[in-house]
């Protein structure tokens, strides 16, 4: 028995020992390298650096919430029954009980009161679309202001418009999937843009509605496209995204020792990847919170869609908010003649509204190489005040669709304020003119103004006063604070390249570091 | 130094292997904490790769806290444990079978205090750098450029150019399969729109009932009464129900202005008109009955009941169309006939006869 144990310890440890100083490890990359040859690249990419900056994070959220998503959406198709066929409610929520509906609605009120955590999961996934499209876009604007969309980054820029377009579609069609009496109106309503286009209008909303509307099989096939082809291909995009962005890395805001030619940050593997871990389980969590605490789309409260059925105060998801407010502020125009009729009331605000917006925002990196014939590359960011242009003209756009967007509640606004409906529509119908050029020329002073007086927006010194004992008052500058010495977009003390020295030399804090010149820090092994 | 010397594919080495210069400019934090190493120690001198280091304390981006790593290890250390808790109970929730709130807060404080915990661990304990990383340019020579464009079109010359009957060939063959996929993929969808959007199920004497299909009688409703009915036999069809919705009214007959060639279609004050809003295809579903205006509630197009529902307000093109009733020998309300237009929000093909009063220019007598 002892030998034998005895010569097994002794196995293991030659083997161990076999294996070299990283044990398993090298043995995992070993047998990977050979055959895909991952060593190389992949200690590259372990290195690959992320700059730091608040604003580069907003995109994470899109992406995190986007894997909520998908975790949450797995959960409900388990237990989403996409069928409009009629059934009589007997369920866990008695309100309902004996009411006609469409077996969709029913499964809908089933997973959110018979399945544990149903509900939860249900409002994690509403939430999370919410957050998810609302981040996209706060992203964008961060991408916009600071110039991070030019050359070479034009391609970019597309594919995240492209993906704020499908989130917005997906949205709509996931919240249109109860069947509930809101989102069925919503269904009516989309039917009836497609039916606005000129020519093509009646073959695109009967082919899509497999006939007139409802159709019986708009819900099996909202249901595919919401939950297989949309997204799939915002997947694909997503990873053509993160991968031009791998392949072209990140811009990053000026400041000393960071160049056109370098990018200056924390490596990959560890620092991002713990940071970035945890902010995925953060928003995961307060994604949770938000599921179970502020209630969102209660449809049991709506019940189940019935043509003929509507309640007060019909408002989308806050990302089609805009259309509905362009709807409501547009004036009843509409074109008859030679047998025909073009509903430009409809078409104009539902269809060439949001196709011109974002076709504006797609071509934007050519509207401003054509004015600025600038065709360099850019890997660093501008201050936003020193492009008043292109601030102007964003904060416009912003203004823009802030003011369609409130337009969407012209009647709960007029019934709140106890003001005439009449007056809240003019109200918005001027102010869907007005507010975009005050903005841009508001905006374009201040840009203007801030760029005069360098450090106008640096923080204080805090300053101590203090009586001393003959009562006579002295003031002294409070202590630094800490970040006080070097302030966002300041120039920063030089950042330092990694070089090792041989053993035995020994380490010197790098002159370079205090005159502000790009060295190399000597490191020991 | 060269350019090979600076790449950070250089190893993050332990740049807190500090004499006293690595502190030299902070003099408080002295010593301490200074020698906490994390990883597995760099002793052997043949390796090749450092150690990893905790952070520089006199670095640009380090915080303030991490002058005490101690200290953040703690707070570290108690977020992790919050977040074992948090989601071990939320395991108990879930096979207790708590209730949402629940579920949430403890989800929430399992997810979120790991994910705050691993946060800190990435921004106060592991190096910040900031790192250099070059950026390399990733556009070709001018050489390689021209390479890949001449292969493109030499190519092309040569193995196309010279077969034109062949490129051709596929090029059609491609085209033609591209429209026959494209035959059975869209035209297969649904049905081409033909009459349907056009035509209702009402019909010349089609008696008018409510959802439940109970017929309506003249003496059934008063003055300021509102139901919503449908052709007998399709109130409970959904498709049906889509597009034959007619919201019925009873107003003061005195009170109404009867349109031209409309005089014998509201029988004892009952109007009935499309209940489809000729805007967005909304029900109209509210009543203002001392205004007598119908208003949709998606976008607030108002209806003048008294007066063909006009559009009095809003973004609706057109009035609803109005079906004319009759009252039969048993005191029943009946249709006339059918609607004498397109009801529902406009389309291409809509014409434009049948516009409702609206469209026409004589005054009401």
């Amino acid at each position: 028995m002892a030998v034998s144990t005895d010569g097994r310890a002794r196995t293991r440890r030659e083997a161990k020992e076999a294996l070299g100083p990283f044990g398993r490890v090298q043995q995992a990359v070993n047998e990977l390298d050979e055959r895909i040859g991952i060593a190389k690249g992949g200690r590259v990419l372990l290195d690959k650096i992320f700059p730091d900056h608040w604003s580069f994070m907003l995109g994470e959220i899109a992406l995190y919430s986007f894997v909520v998503l998908v975790a949450t959406g797995i959960f409900l198709t388990l237990y989403y029954v996409p069928s409009s066929t009629a059934v009589v409610y007997h369920g866990a929520y008695r309100p309902l009980d004996g009411l006609h509906m469409s077996e969709a609605y029913a499964s809908t009120v089933n997973l959110s009161f018979a399945v544990r955590a149903g509900l939860l999961m249900r409002q994690i996934h509403h939430w999370g679309a919410d957050v998810f499209v609302g981040s996209i876009v706060v992203h964008m604007a961060r991408i916009f202001f600071t110039g991070a969309f030019r050359k070479p980054r034009e391609l970019n820029w597309t594919i995240g418009i492209t993906l704020l377009i499908l989130a917005i579609f997906n949205g709509f069609i996931g919240y249109s999937l109860p069947d509930d009496l809101i989102s069925g109106t919503g269904i009516r309503i989309a039917y009836s843009i497609l039916l606005s286009i000129p020519f093509v209008g009646s073959y695109l909303a009967f082919f899509l509605f497999g006939g007139p509307y409802p159709g019986g099989i708009i819900l099996e096939r909202f249901y595919i496209i919401h939950v297989l082809i949309l997204p799939l291909i915002i997947i694909g995009l997503i990873g053509a995204h993160l991968g031009l962005l791998v392949r072209q890395k990140h811009t990053q805001f000026p400041g000393r020792g960071r160049s056109e030619h370098n990018v200056v940050g924390s490596p990959l593997y560890p620092t991002f990847t713990a940071k970035t871990t945890g902010f995925l389980l953060m928003i995961s969590g307060v994604l949770g919170i938000l599921g179970g605490y502020a209630q969102i789309n209660p449809i049991w409260q709506f019940g189940p869609y019935q043509p003929p059925k509507i309640s007060y105060a019909v408002q989308p998801d806050w990302y089609m908010g805009w259309l509905d407010g362009a709807l409501r502020i547009m004036p009843a125009w509409q074109w008859t003649g030679w047998g025909h009729t073009i509903p430009w009331e409809v078409f104009l605000p539902a269809v060439i509204f949001p196709g011109l917006i974002f076709n504006i925002c797609i071509v934007w990196p050519m509207i401003e190489r054509h004015f600025t014939k600038d065709v360099a590359l850019h890997n660093l960011l501008d201050r936003p005040r020193d492009r008043p242009k292109r601030t102007a003209a964003g904060a416009a756009m912003i203004a823009l669709l802030f003011t369609v967007f409130g337009a969407s509640s012209t009647d709960v606004l007029a019934n709140y304020f106890h003001l005439s409906l009449n007056t809240v529509l003019w109200f918005f119908r001027i102010a869907v003119v007005a507010a975009p050029i005050i903005t841009a020329f508001v905006t374009w002073r201040i840009c203007i103004e801030m760029r005069r007086v360098p450090g106008a927006v640096q923080r204080k010194r805090a300053v101590i006063i203090s009586r001393t004992a003959e009562g006579e008052y002295v003031s002294a500058p409070a202590a630094e604070r800490p970040g006080d010495e070097h302030r966002e977009l300041e120039p920063e003390p030089v950042p330092v390249r990694i070089q090792l020295e041989p053993d035995g030399d020994e380490y010197r804090e790098p002159a370079t570091v205090l005159t502000g010149e790009p060295g190399v820090r000597r490191v020991r092994r | 130094m060269s350019d090979e010397e600076v790449h950070v594919t250089g190893d993050l080495g332990d740049t807190r292997s500090d004499g006293p210069g690595a502190t030299s400019g902070d003099g408080e934090s002295g010593g301490s904490g200074v020698s906490r190493g994390t990883g597995p120690g760099g002793t052997t001198g043949g390796r090749p790769i450092a150690t990893l280091p905790a952070a520089r304390l006199d670095d640009p981006h380090m915080q303030a806290s991490a002058r005490y790593p101690r200290r953040v290890e703690g707070i570290i250390v108690v977020f992790f444990l919050l977040g074992i808790a948090g989601i071990a109970a939320f395991g108990v929730a879930y096979i207790e079978n708590a209730s949402t709130q629940v579920y949430a807060v403890t989800l929430f404080v399992g997810l979120f205090c790991l994910g705050f915990g691993i946060t800190a661990w990435g921004k106060y304990l592991m190096p910040q750098g900031p790192f250099v990383e070059d950026r390399h340019p990733l556009a070709s020579s001018d050489e390689q450029r021209a390479a890949m464009a001449a292969a493109l079109v030499e190519r092309t010359g040569v193995v196309v150019k010279r077969r034109k009957v062949l490129g051709g060939l596929f090029l059609g063959g491609m085209g033609i399969f591209g429209v026959v996929a494209a035959f059975p993929l869209i035209r297969s969808l649904g049905p081409r729109p033909g009459s349907n959007l056009f035509t209702t199920h009402w019909k010349r004497g089609t008696p008018l009932v409510d959802q439940t299909g109970k017929l309506v009688h003249r003496t059934d409703m008063q003055v300021g009464g509102v139901l919503t009915v449908f052709p007998k036999g399709w109130q409970t069809t959904t498709t049906a129900q889509a597009k034959d919705q007619v919201v019925l009214i009873r107003v003061q007959p005195t009170r109404l202005t009867t349109r031209k060639g409309r005089g014998t279609w509201s029988p004892d004050g009952y109007v009935a008109y499309s209940k489809v809003c000729t805007h967005l295809g909304c029900p109209v579903g509210l009543y203002e009955q001392q205004l007598e205006l119908l208003v949709c509630p998606c976008h607030q197009s108002m209806f003048d009941v008294r007066d063909g529902c006009q559009v009095v307000f809003g973004p609706a093109p057109r009035p609803l169309p109005q079906l004319p009733l009759r009252v039969d020998s048993t005191g029943y309300l009946r249709a006339q006939g059918p609607f004498d237009q397109a009801i529902g929000p406009g389309f291409w093909e809509r014409t434009t006869t049948g516009n409702g009063p609206a469209s026409r220019t004589e005054k009401p007598t």
